[in-house]
Order: C-alpha cells, then sequence, then structure tokens
C-alpha cells in the first residue's frame, strides 16, 4: 500500500474545516456511545452487539458513577446510552439523574419495555434526556420478524405513553433493511402520528448482524430509492450522518460525511472496554479501558488506535475513484465485518466496486468475528422468527438482476 | 478538493494576516446527530 | 464554570439582523468547550453544535457578558479593525443559531 497523501505536518492547521481538526484529536469525543449493560430482553437477529446476557464484568454503579464524573471533567456535551436494554440495570434511572445532574446531555436507545405511564411521565419531567425508541418495521410483521414477537407492540405502546405525557423529542430508530425499505414513508406516518421524530440508520454486519447481513441488507436499487427518499423527504429525518456512503450518488447528505469512530465518537461498552465504535466491537478495535490508569481521558487522548484512525486514510484502492472524496471510503466497519480491506471500497459502494470485492474474496475466508457474544443461549420469549419461518419470503439470494426487490409503486 | 459541510457559511472576507486565517468565516455548524457511529 | 443544565426555555431566533452595538451573551443553554483550534459549542435546546476556528473569537464570546455591546468586546479583546468584520459576521452567525442571545439586563459600571 503506498501512501499517496503527504504525511501530516506537526502544526495543527488554523480554521479551515472542523473534520481537517480530527486528525491531530479533540480534547474529548463530540459524542458517545455507552452501552451500558449486554442483558436484554430481547434477542434481535441483528444486534450489533451481540446482546442478551449480562457479563458479569459490567461495571458497578459506582464505576459508573466514576464514567459520568470524568465525562462531566471533560465537558462531553451528549451521551447516548444504549446497550442491550439499558432500562434492565436497576440502576438506570440513579444514572440517568446522576448524569443529568452531572452536565452530561442523554439520549438513551431502548426498546421501551419498562416506559410505562409513570416512568414516561417522570421523563416528561426530566430535562435534557432524550429518548429513542427502536422499531424495525412499521408493522408488526416486518419488524417482529426481526425484533420477537410483541416488540412492535411493546414499541408502540412505549411511544403511546411517553407521547400521553408530554415528552417533546422522541425519536425512532429504525436500521433500514432489505424488509424494511418500502416502509419509509409508513414509519414517517408513524412517527408524524405519536409526535415523534424519524430516525433511520445503517445496518451494518456487526455483531449478529454478521449472520444475516447478505440476506437483510439493502440491495443496489433499494440503496439509489432510499437515497431519493432522503433528498426529497430528509429535511427532519435523522440519519445520525450513517447513510454518507450513499453520498457517491450525488449530492452530498447533511451531516459530516465521514467515520467517526475514534475522530469525533467512540463506545464505552458495558465492563468498561473503549472501542472505536459501536459497530466495531472486536479486539481489532480495541483502545484500552475507562478502569486503567488514567480513565476514559487517557485512552481518548492517548490510545494508540486512536491516533492511527484520526490520521487520514493513505493510498488503496478508493483514493484512485472520483468519488472518493463524497463516500470517503465508506463505512470501516462494514469493510471489517465483511473481510474487505479497509483500504478498499465499502461493501455497499453505490458504483458497485463493493460487489466485486466481495465476489473477489477467497472462498475459504472466514469473516472477522468479535470475540465477545452476549447473546441469549436458549429461546427467548418473542423469539424473532425470520430465521425459522420467515412471515415475507426472503428476496431472492441470487438474483443477478439489478432491479431485485425494487418495488415499483 | 474539500466537500462543503451542512451549514457552512460562505462570506466573502478580505485576506487577513494574523492567524493565517484564509477562510470565509469563523464559525461552522454541524449536528450532533450529523456524525456517524453513534446509536 | 458549566453549570447550563438549569431550566432556560429556548428563545426563538428573532430573525432581525444582529446589532453589535447591542448588549449580548452566550445563551444560558449552551456549553462551550475549550478545544486546541477553538472551541465546540453545543446548544442544549437544539442540539446544533458549532465549531469555533479560533481563540480570539472564543475570548470574545466568553466575555460578551463582560461589556456593553458585541462591538466594545471585539475592542476589549484586541480584535485589530482589519479583522472586525469577519468576527460580526461571526457573531451574526452565533446568534442566529441561537448560541449567543441579547442580554436584557444594564450593561456593567
Amino acid at each position: 500500500m503506498t501512501a499517496v497523501l503527504p504525511s501530516r505536518p506537526v502544526r495543527r492547521p488554523t480554521g479551515g474545516r472542523l473534520i481537517d481538526q480530527f486528525e491531530y484529536g479533540l480534547d474529548a469525543p463530540i459524542c458517545l456511545t455507552w452501552e451500558l449493560t449486554y442483558a436484554c430482553n430481547l434477542a434481535c437477529v441483528h444486534c450489533l452487539s451481540s446482546s442478551g446476557r449480562r457479563d458479569p464484568r459490567e461495571l458497578t454503579t459506582v464505576q459508573a458513577e466514576a464514567v459520568i464524573d470524568e465525562l462531566q471533567r471533560m465537558q462531553v456535551f451528549y451521551v447516548n446510552i444504549g446497550g442491550g436494554e439499558p432500562t434492565v440495570r436497576p440502576d438506570f434511572w440513579h444514572l440517568l439523574d446522576y448524569a443529568v445532574g452531572h452536565d452530561v446531555g442523554v439520549k438513551f436507545s431502548t426498546n421501551g419495555i419498562k416506559l410505562d405511564e409513570a416512568r414516561a411521565r417522570q421523563l416528561a419531567r426530566t430535562d435534557y434526556v432524550d429518548v429513542q425508541i427502536s422499531l424495525d418495521g412499521a408493522t408488526a410483521e416486518v419488524n417482529d420478524a426481526v425484533r420477537g414477537t410483541g416488540s412492535f407492540a411493546t414499541a408502540t405502546r412505549a411511544l403511546e405513553n411517553l407521547a400521553e405525557a408530554g415528552m417533546k423529542d422522541v425519536k425512532v430508530s429504525v436500521v433500514v433493511t432489505r424488509e424494511n425499505v418500502s416502509q419509509l414513508d409508513d414509519f414517517k406516518a408513524l412517527t408524524d402520528s405519536v409526535g415523534a421524530q424519524l430516525r433511520i440508520t445503517r445496518f451494518r454486519p456487526s455483531g449478529r448482524g454478521a449472520d444475516v447481513w447478505d440476506r437483510l441488507h439493502p440491495t443496489q436499487a433499494q440503496q439509489r430509492e432510499l437515497y431519493s427518499w432522503l433528498l426529497a423527504n430528509g429535511d427532519d429525518v435523522l440519519t445520525g450522518d450513517s447513510f454518507f456512503h450513499l453520498s457517491a450518488f450525488g449530492e452530498a447528505l447533511p451531516g459530516l460525511n465521514l467515520c467517526g469512530a475514534g475522530r469525533v465518537v467512540c463506545l464505552i461498552d458495558p465492563v468498561g472496554d473503549v472501542y472505536a465504535c459501536p459497530f466495531a466491537i472486536h479486539e481489532d478495535f480495541l483502545a484500552g479501558n475507562v478502569l486503567g490508569d488514567g480513565g476514559f481521558q487517557r485512552v481518548w487522548q492517548g490510545s494508540e488506535l486512536f491516533a492511527d484512525l484520526r490520521n487520514p486514510q493513505t493510498g488503496g484502492a478508493c483514493t484512485q475513484c472520483q468519488h472518493f472524496d463524497s463516500c470517503r471510503g465508506g463505512c470501516m466497519a462494514a469493510k471489517f465485518f465483511t473481510g474487505l480491506p479497509l483500504d478498499g471500497p465499502d461493501p455497499e459502494c453505490v458504483q458497485g466496486y463493493g460487489e466485486t470485492a466481495l465476489a473477489a474474496r477467497d472462498l475459504a475466508l472466514v469473516t472477522p468475528r468479535s470475540h465477545l457474544d452476549h447473546s441469549h443461549k436458549g429461546p427467548v420469549r418473542g423469539q424473532p422468527t425470520l430465521l425459522g419461518m420467515p412471515s415475507i419470503p426472503p428476496a431472492k439470494l441470487c438474483d443477478e438482476s439489478p432491479l431485485a426487490g425494487l418495488d415499483l409503486r | 478538493m474539500p466537500e462543503t459541510t451542512q451549514d457552512e457559511i460562505q462570506t466573502e472576507t478580505p485576506v487577513v494576516a494574523e492567524e493565517a486565517l484564509v477562510e470565509e468565516s469563523l464559525v461552522e455548524e454541524v449536528s450532533i446527530d450529523g456524525m456517524c457511529g453513534v446509536y | 464554570m458549566r453549570g447550563v443544565l438549569i431550566d432556560a426555555a429556548v428563545a426563538p431566533a428573532t430573525g432581525t439582523a444582529f446589532d453589535p452595538d447591542l448588549a449580548w451573551q452566550r445563551a444560558r443553554s449552551v456549553a462551550l468547550r475549550p478545544e486546541p483550534f477553538g472551541a465546540l459549542v453545543y446548544h442544549f435546546g437544539t442540539r446544533k453544535l458549532s465549531f469555533l476556528k479560533s481563540k480570539t473569537l472564543v475570548r470574545v464570546v466568553e466575555t460578551l457578558a463582560d461589556h456593553p455591546s458585541a462591538t466594545a468586546t471585539l475592542a476589549a479583546c484586541d480584535v485589530p479593525e482589519a479583522q472586525r468584520a469577519t468576527y460580526v459576521r461571526a457573531l451574526a452567525d452565533l446568534a442566529r443559531s441561537q448560541m449567543i442571545e441579547r442580554r436584557t439586563e444594564g450593561p456593567p459600571a
């Protein structure tokens, strides 16, 4: 791999764009994800963190408070709390209040299981907390196939409770898959009906997602649909900048349009391990642990992994492509977990280079797996049906037509 | 070639010597949701 | 001292042109974090993030409340004449995104 860009000068540039500063490091992440627990009442087929069972080494309440203290000292504005299902931690509500009381804003991501009327009212009275409900189908049929029987009902009940309680700025977060991309308008209608904001994010082959990625990731044609839909409807739809790889279709989508891993975001996992990104829970992306000397700050500011990630990618096939400036080579985690080189195309490259690269992989290749798997071992109440008896016939996997799955309605 | 960042305010400014500032604006806006890698 | 997580309603943007001769201050719902390149500013109400590209601008924003006007603040922060217009435009941007707000109490003695 030859370097085509000059090595980074030692002095940080003055002015310029924010993204030019990232290679020199920010004093603190702008935003980070903190998975509070690997425990979860559900067993979604595509779970990015392979959650289900609690890890015995989970941070204690006191250790979690120390993390919040540190985030406050570092002046981290906002933390996204997830899991697993964060609300199944008995101390969740205490930690929520603790964070808000220490100048750290919170958005927490939940399947809604604990959001009864009382909790909804409590949240509506709490400032600086955002709630995000996960949903992957605009109908129970589509949703429950991946998230489990009853999960649609749980989520919608939570949304209704929150609306009833007057909670503002509720978000509904959808992972876009082959099965639900035709429901984008329906998702918008659903969120409009409960006064919530729609957020759609990219499905990545991370965690259990690796096992269903071939089957569930959007087709090329669907990606184009999605891109068009975002251009037409995206004004009040959030994306977490997760579709920046689609910017290579033409006009850039809103956001920084690049990978934030280790630059502006990172993950703190339930045992305090710090990873570059929630979609990259793998030893290769492990930067350190918050319980180590120097805590989280030392990891964020000093880890070698993050220093490497902050350096601009040099060389590789992607930089030769005329679309590189738009897509920046796509998602690191998507490439990693599909066994593609990190300096090559994203598996869902809109120019088709990703498909070529996937086809060129060694047939004997074993794609990387995380050392962690907290999945439930036995059956779970409300098991997803996707892998057993799908309620929607799967798209034909070997269909070569670029129009496969295209809905012409 | 630099990509246009969302909401980057483009204004005309005389070239200034101090701090070698040559860009048009001292402020750049981003959305906290507009960065990849968060839930 | 942060303490920004106190109740502060998000004031609607007025839509009128920015007047640097009025009294301004960093908005109460806003957190400002210095960085080597300047600062990051986050509005808890709007969820908007602004990136301030100069340390001088950061000083201006932080000391707005100590002066009777934005113009006076620029002078106090030794902003060269040639750059005043740039700084006023930056403050106008921040006013538009509600990162700074009109100060209603009288100017300091």
